[in-house]
């Protein structure tokens, strides 16, 4: 069931197309994640879905209300959209108390007295602000700041929460902690969330869906499993988790890595839609490789010219032809050193074109 | 080995702190102290009763109470006018906001009472170019406006002092986090509701902190009030304590007056110094946010243009009707003459510029005062500041707390000082010289070089001077080789701070000028004073020009420094 419709939104500044034609539905109590590089459009489009930022050509739809269409001329403002709302920098007010600043939003929709406590109340409790409640704000730290925004957003009991990079602005410990608090949150209050960040792992543990944006342009959107097992692009394929790409090139109906004089075995064999190109690329996951036997037929020489300890795992660089690529293995695997020969076994290998 | 030499920048270290108090107490801290010595001490006995005598006669009370009326009405109407420009440039959609932005610092430029003379050959109720010309277009008997009053003195201080607050509050909007507004806006609150709970208290300790800026500036303020008010017996605080100090001749009754009411000044502006550092450290909020987005923008709708076209006129009205005032007065043969082609030339101009001697040497003197202040002031700040901002030596918060007093003596308190200092008393007598005013302009200028050059060196990381010192640089090298190019950018915006405002220096010069060593801004005033009414307006319109093409310059280079 989509509760919230994008239609062909496009946002242009100028000359440069910052969000290209983004088709989007996203359900009820789903929590969605906007992934991509700074620039990608993904906080373009979150300003959009807010009213912060019109729309240059598309629809917005939250249920059955429309709240933008350059077309039909029709825009609600962002204070009329009733929306929760968390930023990178907090945003909290610095003149006002932690209280003061939950129960703003619902001051403005002047609500009965008791009826604004009540909620204010149950927001602070929400998240751990009761006993700071008549405290500056200034006076909490970064995860504190966050929580009384948070606190905010929720007072209004929103349908809809949209973060924008609310935990970038804080250290990575208390990243992880706060990260499960809005999940929590979720399940207690069962808003919607768009999630905005450019932490992959940040993405991957909060959301139902992931959408992966370069340039203006929807690269993917799935669940977070599937963007990580099977990336649609070699962009994705880079974007989520660690990546390497080796090219391959064609001599005489084989393949062989660049720089290399061994052709690659039989098994690694590209899908058939890239049986024109010369040039291709071999993506793995360094902990989607492992050491193999010389006798194994599936295995591909290479040689070994850097390994470091890492604690659990070690991190090897590989040198195939001319073309280098990282392996990650666990201790107990690690059976090569620096400058040995060593046979490598592709467990997920991935072929894309020079031109994604 | 020897062992570990202790204290091996001992010598270094006392010795640029000795100079640093040295100057201080020199230049500001004996000329102040002995104007409350004079103040309290009546032949070497503590005598506070005479104090308040002093303060009640008729004429220094209300010289009190003048001060204090003009600087509150200036101070209100600046802030008004400054806060609604500010808001107008940063929050709204008003076209050619940019420049607009641009033109309203141009005030800055001009020197308030070269505009109080330019207002007063064009709105004094008998002479005054707009009285006449409504006169004889409407055939009345009495002229409608009159500027010699507290309301047309503050009306030209508000114009030429309103950046302050301008300035100030453009800056804290512009720096401000948008989300901070966006956030209360997704709360479900209007742009008016925003302005009002979120915007205005945000922006509130910048606001304050322009007005007490405006408040303490018209307070000791000399060269408006002494244009627009003595004629019609309104004296303040400043006008009165040149009035004493030069009808008598410095005798023993008008030294006192002056002491008196330069102590008064100097209470107030500390009171006033104090309030905005209260204001600033307790409501200095973290309003800077992380990614920018462009702040909102209230539509102004049909009001767009209709509120270009005011600010346009506001420009034309206070800065563009004054200045051609001046050139054109400057170019008539006799003041009172009309404006027509054969009664314009350039002879003024040219007399001025080559043969007339008062104002040539008046020129000469503001330059060279102007550069050897600006120099000498440079580089003791730059010492001052190193001291106080990054060095370790016991006896500093002496040097803190003497770095404070520029900031809050007013000019004619500095004045005053430096005559009771250097006028033979121990020894050195300096007066009727280049010298004293010399003198003056160090100890006046002082605060504007210690700011500037401890902002820059808080910029530069205690690790850089370590990190050349770990490579066997001495303190000297190390200073010479990586601190000093470092705050070059702190040290030439001083230099400009000191030397612009300094050539058209009134307060302090008209306490302190001989016949032969009169600044342009005296040499104005005097001309003015002597009825050389057209010879007044084109050493004026010179002094334009000069200050314009100055800060012009300045522009250029401190853009060029700033890429």
């Amino acid at each position: 069931m989509s509760y919230i419709r994008l239609v062909n939104v496009t946002k242009r500044f100028g000359d440069v197309t910052a969000v290209n034609n983004l088709n989007l539905e996203i359900g009820k109590g789903e929590c969605f994640s906007m992934l991509g590089p700074s620039g990608c459009g993904k906080t373009t489009t979150l300003r959009m879905v807010s009213g912060f930022e019109d729309l240059s050509d598309g629809e917005v739809w939250v249920g059955d209300r429309l709240l933008s269409s350059p077309k039909k001329h029709h825009y609600v403002p962002p204070e009329n959209r009733n929306f929760g709302m968390v930023f990178q920098a907090f945003a909290v007010w610095p003149h006002m108390s932690v209280y003061e600043n939950v129960a703003f939003p619902l001051r403005i929709r002047k609500l009965p007295k008791a009826e604004i406590e009540q909620r204010t109340t149950d927001a602070l409790r929400s998240t751990n602000l009761l006993q700071a409640a008549e405290d500056s704000p200034d006076s909490l730290s970064g995860g504190g700041k966050q929580r009384v925004a948070l606190a905010r957003a929720l007072a209004i009991n929103p349908d809809v929460m949209l973060l924008d990079e609310p935990l970038s602005s804080l250290d990575p410990h208390l990243r992880e902690e706060m990260r499960f608090e809005i999940k929590d949150l979720q399940r207690k209050y069962g808003f919607s969330i768009i999630y905005v960040t450019h932490d992959q792992s940040e993405a991957m543990a909060l959301s139902d869906r992931i959408l992966v944006m370069k340039a203006g342009v929807v690269q993917q959107i799935d669940t977070p499993l599937n963007v990580y097992n099977r990336p649609t692009n070699r962009f994705v394929f880079s974007f989520i988790g660690l990546s390497n790409f080796m090219d391959a090139v064609r001599k005489d109906g084989k393949l062989y890595i660049k720089g290399d004089s061994r052709p690659l075995p039989d098994s690694l064999k590209p899908q058939e839609a890239l049986n024109g190109e010369e040039t291709i690329s071999l993506a793995s996951r360094p902990s989607e490789i492992e050491f193999t036997g010389a006798s194994d037929p599936s295995g591909v020489q290479g040689l070994v010219t850097r390994k470091a300890f890492l604690g659990e795992i070690v991190d090897y660089q590989i040198k195939i032809g001319d073309q280098t690529l990282r392996v990650q293995l666990g201790r107990r695997d690690a059976a090569h050193d620096t400058d040995e020969v060593c046979h490598l076994r592709f467990l997920r290998p991935s072929w894309y074109g020079l031109g994604e | 080995m020897s062992a570990i030499k202790k204290d091996s920048g001992f010598g270094v270290a006392h010795i640029i702190l000795f100079f640093s108090i040295a100057i201080l107490v020199i230049v500001v801290a004996v000329p102040v102290l002995l104007i409350l010595f004079n103040a309290f001490f009546v032949n070497g006995h503590f005598n506070s009763r005479d104090f308040y005598n002093v303060l009640m006669q008729p004429e220094t009370y209300a010289a009190l109470k003048n001060s204090l009326i003009i600087a509150s009405c200036t101070t209100i109407g600046s802030t008004i006018i400054g806060t609604f420009f500010a808001w107008l440039v940063t929050r709204t959609d008003l076209p050619y906001k940019g420049f607009m932005k641009g033109v309203f610092l141009v005030p800055f430029m001009l020197p308030s009472f070269i505009g109080a003379l330019a207002w007063k050959m064009l709105l004094s109720p008998n002479a005054g170019f707009i009285n006449k010309f409504l006169m004889s277009t409407f055939h009345l008997t009495e002229p409608v406006f009159n500027i010699y009053n507290y309301f047309g003195i503050s009306m030209v201080e508000v114009m030429y002092l309103f950046p302050f607050v301008f300035i100030q509050v453009c800056g804290a909007l512009e720096r401000m986090d948008p989300t901070l507004e966006e956030s209360a806006r997704i709360s479900g609150a209007g742009l008016l509701t925003i302005t009002r709970k979120i915007t205005i208290p945000l922006v509130m300790p910048s606001i304050l902190s322009g007005a007490l800026l405006i408040m303490l500036y018209s307070m000791a303020h000399f060269g408006t009030v002494a244009v627009l008010g003595v004629e019609n017996g309104i004296y303040n605080i400043p006008t009165l304590i040149y009035e004493r100090i030069h009808q008598s001749g410095g005798s023993f009754e008008a030294i006192r007056t002056g002491t008196v009411l330069a102590t008064v000044l100097v209470v107030s502006a500390a009171v006033i110094i104090w309030a905005q550092h209260k204001i600033l450290g307790k409501g200095h909020y973290q309003i800077i946010g992380g990614k920018s987005f462009r702040p909102m923008e209230l539509k102004l709708r049909g009001l767009r243009y209709p509120l270009l076209a005011f600010c346009i006129f506001y420009i034309a009205f206070t800065i563009v009707l004054p200045t051609v005032v001046i050139f054109l007065v400057g170019g008539l043969k006799t003041y009172g003459l009309a404006f027509t082609l054969e009664n314009l030339s350039l002879d003024n101009y040219k007399y001025i510029l080559t043969e007339y001697t008062v104002t040539k040497d008046a020129i000469f003197n503001s330059i060279s005062l102007g550069l050897a202040a600006a120099v000498i002031t440079m580089f003791a700040g730059v010492m001052i500041s190193y001291v106080i901002v990054k060095m370790k030596v016991r006896g500093k918060g002496i040097l803190e707390f003497l770095g404070m007093l520029p900031f809050s003596v007013p000019g004619s308190v500095i004045a005053l000082g430096v005559i009771l200092a250097w006028s033979g008393q121990f020894g050195i007598n300096l007066y009727n010289t280049v010298w004293i005013i010399l003198v003056a302009y160090i100890a006046r200028y002082m605060a504007f070089s210690l700011k500037s050059n401890s902002a820059a060196l808080e910029q530069v990381h205690d690790s850089l001077m370590e990190a050349s010192r770990s490579c066997g640089a001495t303190m000297w090298q190390s200073l010479k080789d990586i601190v000093i190019p470092l705050v070059r950018p702190g040290m030439l915006a001083s230099f400009f701070l000191i030397f612009l405002p300094a050539l058209r220096e009134l307060t302090v010069s008209i306490m302190l000028y001989s016949p032969t060593t009169r600044t342009i801004g005296v040499a104005i005033y005097t001309l003015n004073e002597d009825g050389e009414t057209v010879m007044s307006a084109a050493l004026a319109g010179i002094a334009l020009i000069i200050i314009v093409t100055g800060q012009t310059i300045i522009n250029r280079i401190t853009k060029k420094v700033g890429e």
